[in-house]
């Protein structure tokens, strides 16, 4: 068996949030990065649990970005997997992102793909289904369990107001939230192997992008809480109701 | 040209979730000069000219029961075939499991650019660029949509218009539908609750709450308001509640009209989660909780003398209707 996960990096939760360059760029500076949380905890998490069952899985990293992603991945070496690769690319378009994905697919003839259900920084949530479209595997989203089988793979997945549990043969794209697996902290043996671990930078193919951010905006602030006292909670419902009209 | 809806389907009906996405699909279609057509995919028992109410004025429909259990490389395929009958250059789904499942290989499939989790209407003045959050609602970003086919997902409760009346013609299509290698083995409803994403309204509980067997007065007041009920990230890690009612970075993000917030202090991860909501009442025993300045309304005081007396109050502003 030879999975993938694929790994971005976002700002740590409790970044502030800025931009630069007439707010076309975020601001990175004073930025404490992590590996997006769906990815560490969920999707990393799960493939190496499917490695320690089964020694002969292959389980690689990967990462689309610059330079500055080689400290995430020997991060997430740190945890599990035995090689990395980073796709040296600036765009941050997702199409072109999962097309550099899927050629590596291609090349790599993976049988499992395991992504996050969104990174917190794009809040997008569609890589994932575009590397099956483009790799022709099946798509699993917003993943709450997994299992694999002798057939392919038994996985539940959120539907509106509950879960639904399926079949599906291999090659196969998940994508993982809460439920799929717990939140591991990587110990001192696992942080020095990382070191050594091979770590490939590849240049991608060019692809033209589907879109591009022209600029972005910071929400404008609450007017301020207004206060009801704790002996009247029934003016409340009243403000809920006549001001607010959502009641 | 066309914009084209996909409509959302549960046991048959077209979900009451769809009629804003239709409505702000023929919106668009107005401001292009074309016209809004929904796409219906699987047995549906509506009565499905009436979905002209919201701007449309042709339903396509694929009759067809394979459709009732979501497959996305069907439905991939199916699209892309109604697209090029409808010669349609926008299509719209709102932001639900399925489009979530669909919309990202259907841009794929199309080369169509695609904008997941809109919360405007596109802006045509250079381009086509759509406005959506990003960094977990701490910020916005407009995205320019550079490819002539393009495709966005509706964030819920974000685009408000009126119904416009009217009626629309319905039109079946036969699409073959291709033939699934998956297996469906089981779906698991949580019986009896509004579903999170769905709420106009959302009750949630946080530490504040002391424990599971104190979760009676939070119901009360959901039950009154017909809420969808949500809690904090310890709240699901201590198993007070199941943990698809957690909310916030790592959890379900939401924006429903109204969220109510007890006994949660407000951490940063948890606001992510909830700060689009409209309106964000907090009740905390503690002034300087930090959720008390995302609020819109609060009430500083015990969440167990004040819960069970909004309940009252709602029921009797419900008795005086
Ligand atoms: C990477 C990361 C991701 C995270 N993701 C999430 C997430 O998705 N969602 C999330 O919620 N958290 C998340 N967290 C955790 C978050 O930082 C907070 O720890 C958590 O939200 C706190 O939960 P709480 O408000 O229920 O509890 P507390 O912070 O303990 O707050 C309890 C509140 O209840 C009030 N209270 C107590 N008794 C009463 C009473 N009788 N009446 C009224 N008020 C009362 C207290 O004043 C206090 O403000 C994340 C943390 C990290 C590091
Ligand atoms: N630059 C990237 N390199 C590798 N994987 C990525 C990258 N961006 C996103 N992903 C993966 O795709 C998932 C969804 O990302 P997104 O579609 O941007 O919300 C993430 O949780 C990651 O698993």
């Amino acid at each position: 068996m030879k999975i993938l996960v694929c790994i971005s990096r976002t700002p740590d939760t409790t970044s502030r949030i800025a931009f630069t360059d007439n707010s076309t760029r975020f601001d990175e500076s004073d930025v404490q990065w992590i590996i997006n949380p769906y990815d560490e905890w969920y999707a990393l998490v799960r493939a190496i649990e499917l490695k320690e069952k089964n020694p002969e899985t292959v389980l690689h990293l990967v990462s689309a970005g610059g330079p500055e992603l080689d400290a995430i991945l020997r991060k997430a070496l740190a945890l599990g997997g035995d090689e990395a690769f980073r796709i040296d690319t600036t765009s941050n378009d997702s199409y072109t992102i999962a097309a550099h994905l899927a050629a590596l697919c291609r090349q790599q003839q993976y049988q499992l793909i395991f992504t996050g259900k969104e990174a917190i920084d794009t809040n997008n949530g569609v890589l994932g289904g575009m590397i099956a479209e483009l790799y022709q595997a099946e798509y699993v989203s917003l993943a709450t369990r997994f299992e694999s089988t002798a057939e392919g793979c038994t996985v539940s997945r959120e539907i509106e107001g509950g879960e639904e549990t399926l079949s599906c043969p291999l090659p196969a794209v998940i994508s993982c939230q809460k439920g799929v697996a717990e939140q591991r902290i990587p110990n001192m043996r696992g942080i020095m192997g990382a070191r050594t671990k091979p770590l490939h930078v590849i240049t991608p193919e060019a692809v033209s992008p589907l879109t591009s951010v022209v600029q972005y905006e910071l929400p404008a602030p609450k007017a301020g809480v207004k206060l009801v006292s704790a002996d009247q909670p029934e003016e409340l419902i009243r403000l809920l109701h006549e001001e607010a009209k959502v009641l | 040209m066309s914009v084209l809806i996909i409509a959302d389907l549960q046991d048959g009906h077209i979900k009451k979730s769809t009629y804003s996405v239709i409505s702000y699909g023929s919106e668009i279609a107005r401001m292009t000069g074309s016209h809004a057509a929904v796409l219906v995919l699987g047995t549906c028992s509506d009565a499905m000219n009436a979905l002209g109410n919201y701007g449309a004025t042709k339903v396509y429909h694929v009759d067809d029961a394979a459709l009732s259990e979501l497959d996305p490389k069907a439905y991939i395929q199916v699209i892309s075939a109604a697209v090029e009958t409808a010669n349609a250059d926008v299509i719209v789904f709102g932001s639900n499991p399925t489009a979530k499942a669909v919309a990202p290989g259907l841009s794929a499939r199309l080369g169509a650019g695609l904008v997941a989790g809109a919360c405007a209407l596109p802006d045509l003045s250079n381009g086509f660029a759509v406005r959506k959050t990003v960094f977990s609602g701490k910020a916005f970003a407009n995205v320019s949509i550079l490819t002539p086919k393009k495709i966005i997902t509706l964030q819920a409760n974000s685009v408000s218009l009126p119904p416009t009346g009217g009626e629309a013609q319905v039109e079946k299509l036969s699409i073959a539908v291709p033939a699934s290698n998956r297996k469906v083995m089981s779906v698991q409803k949580t019986e009896g609750e509004v579903p999170l994403t769905e709420a106009d309204i959302v009750v949630s509980g946080g530490r504040g709450m002391k424990g599971p067997e104190h979760w009676g007065v939070l119901l009360d007041l959901a039950k009154t308001l017909k809420a969808g009920t949500a809690c904090s990230r310890p709240v699901g890690d201590a198993h007070w509640r199941p943990h698809h009612e957690h909310v916030g970075q790592t959890g379900v993000q939401i924006a429903p009209n109204l969220y109510f917030a007890l006994g949660i202090s407000g951490a940063i991860q948890h606001l992510a989660g909830v700060n689009r909501s409209k309106v964000i009442v907090v009740i905390n025993k503690d002034p300087e909780a930090p959720f008390f300045k995302a609020a819109d309304y609060g009430i500083v005081g015990d969440l167990f003398e004040v819960v069970p007396r909004l309940t009252a109050a709602i029921e009797r502003l419900h008795a005086d209707k």
